[in-house]
């Protein structure tokens, strides 16, 4: 074959450095930030906090009984309010009419009344029912059964719970009809079927979601200050009634949570790559 | 005489009022390979999907290897199975689906190792090995630790033939199998089922394939607006059809 003619004006630029560009708008902005943040610091370090008082208290055995409380409720709440989501899911996408309106009527009442009202009224619910348990097996006072703990659990995780099954049930939507064919054309039940083919692929559409709502959660637990749960914020409180600290305690319970929220973010970003299994080309 | 694998009576389905099955009776014998052709819309997936329960039907009655489907007779009554026994019947079929439905978080071995060692509770080692071998039929070997994103169409197509087979099925229903791969990767699939054919499996396969169709089947099905419209060796149905309608759907595939 005779070598093609190829149009001139073309150069080869095979070999030729590609020259580094300079971002002038990045760089301006982030000046004016480091700027920013220098002044509100300053303005922080004169103003009316003792910084020594914060760090007094950053370790106070309050304190921390106060956020190590704060972690348990807001795991207990939450893998509650995940279980109960699952169930929930499920049942309204059942095929039972009477599952399907048990679910869409708890999700109705608990995502329409306000999240402290709930609180308030597990915790009261001796007002209502003196004595609560099941008959002929087991019964006792409510005012005995319904500690703080135990109120803020339950409303937290049937709070949670209502919100998480509209999350769940978004991931099971968005698996293919088809994977549910496959299941059972090789012989899994309805149950099995979601258990091992359809849920592993909708945590994949689920988990950030959830890792926004666990977040969430976090702070939430801060609302059972009001039943009397030893949160963290309601230990900074009962401390700044007694030390009138106010901004000082508000400031290590604020640190607090953020301290424990940047250890959750990584952890979200774990189990994330842990469900996005066979997803992408994986390129080593 | 030999009784039929799989003998449909009347079986009617309906979706809305439109019928998708009309009145259609039908046997396939062991060991046949049946080839399923018609327009779109004209019932054919429908007819497979009642075969494996993967919706029910309104009238009429399937039997697979002597079992009534979907149903147990008591008297003069007929019962509905529950969601557990008819994934038991379910067992006694492999479905292979036109868009392959592979598991996409697991690997081709575990596509495959799925259903005996989850349903079939069997021992994973004894799994494993069959999986490999089956694997290997398929001309995969090299690519059990592959996830389906990792492999081509015709290739997920061939891995989604190996896990049905995984489940020992008495009857093999395959679904427009290569009609969502490139033209040159339909003849590996083809050349699988073929060998398939001829290891004796009963098969019920829709297909545009007519070449296929008049090499490896016993029996060609034409099905038009829910009813069998046609039936007969490749040769008959498919060179001498007696309805128009057939005619002219056979030059429109082949043209
Ligand atoms: N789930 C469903 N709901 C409503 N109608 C349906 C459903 N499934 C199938 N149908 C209808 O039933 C008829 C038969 O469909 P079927 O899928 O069996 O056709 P087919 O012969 O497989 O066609 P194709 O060659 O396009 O796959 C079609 O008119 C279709 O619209
Ligand atoms: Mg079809």
């Amino acid at each position: 074959m005779p070598p093609r003619k190829l149009a001139p004006g073309f150069a080869d630029t095979r070999g030729m450095p590609i020259a580094r560009r300079l971002y002038w708008g990045r760089w301006l902005a982030a000046a004016l930030i480091v700027v920013l943040i220098f002044l509100l610091l300053r303005a922080f370090a004169q103003g009316q906090i003792e910084w020594a008082v914060v760090a007094q208290f950053f370790t106070a055995p309050a304190i921390l009984k106060g956020i190590v409380n704060t972690v348990i409720m807001a795991v207990l709440a939450m893998t509650l309010g995940i279980i109960l989501g699952v169930i929930v899911a499920v049942m309204r996408l059942s095929s039972n009419p009477v599952l399907v309106s048990v679910a869409a009527g708890y999700t109705w009442l608990f995502r329409g009344t306000p999240l402290i009202l709930q609180l308030l009224l597990w915790f009261n619910i001796a007002l209502v029912f003196p004595v609560i348990g099941f008959p002929g097996i087991w019964s006792g006072r409510a005012v005995d059964v319904m500690t703080p703990f135990v109120a803020a659990l339950l409303g937290l995780a049937l709070n949670q719970g209502a919100y998480t099954s509209e999350v769940i049930r978004a991931g099971i939507i968005s698996v293919d009809e088809g994977q549910h064919d496959a299941a059972r054309a090789i012989g899994m039940s309805k149950i099995h079927a979601l258990r091992r083919i359809v849920l592993p692929q909708a945590m994949k559409v689920v988990l950030p979601p959830l890792g926004n709502e666990f977040i969430s959660m976090i702070k939430t637990t801060s609302l059972a200050s009001v039943i009397q749960y030893p949160e963290v914020l309601h230990s900074a409180e009962n401390i700044y009634y007694a030390n009138s600290r106010v901004i000082e305690l508000l400031f290590v319970a604020g640190l607090w949570y953020l301290i424990v929220v940047s250890i959750l973010t990584p952890l979200q970003m774990l189990l994330e790559r842990r469900f996005s299994r066979g997803t992408a080309r994986r390129t080593k | 005489m030999t009784k039929p694998m799989v003998a449909f009576r009347n079986v009617d389905k309906t979706f809305g009022s439109y019928k998708a099955l009309d009145a259609v009776s039908l046997d396939v014998m062991p060991g046949e390979v049946l080839c399923l052709i018609g327009a779109s819309g004209s019932g054919k997936t429908t007819l497979l999907r009642s075969v494996n329960q993967l919706h029910p039907i309104d009238e009429g009655a399937i039997w697979l290897d002597g079992e009534l489907l979907g149903k147990r007779q008591e008297g003069q009554h007929l019962h509905l199975l529950t969601d557990r026994e008819i994934a038991r019947q379910r067992l006694a079929t492999g479905m292979v689906f036109q868009r392959f439905n592979l598991f996409p978080h697991m690997t081709a071995l575990e596509n495959i190792t799925e259903g005996p060692v989850q349903v079939q509770r069997r021992r994973a080692a004894e799994v494993r090995d069959e999986a490999m071998a089956l694997l290997e039929r398929v001309g995969l070997s090299d690519k059990a630790g592959n996830f389906p994103s990792e492999l081509s169409g015709g290739q997920q197509q061939r891995v989604a033939i190996a896990r049905a087979l995984a489940m020992k099925p008495k009857l093999m229903l395959f679904d427009e199998p290569t009609s969502a791969l490139d033209p040159e990767l339909v003849g590996e699939v083809l050349s699988v089922m073929k060998g398939l054919a001829s290891s004796g499996m009963t098969m019920m396969v829709v297909t545009h394939e007519l070449g296929f169709a008049r090499e490896v089947a016993d029996t060609v099905v034409y099905m038009d607006a829910g009813r069998i419209v046609e039936y007969g060796p490749p040769d008959q149905v498919l060179s001498h059809p007696r309805e128009e309608r057939t005619k002219a759907f056979i030059s429109k595939v082949i043209a």
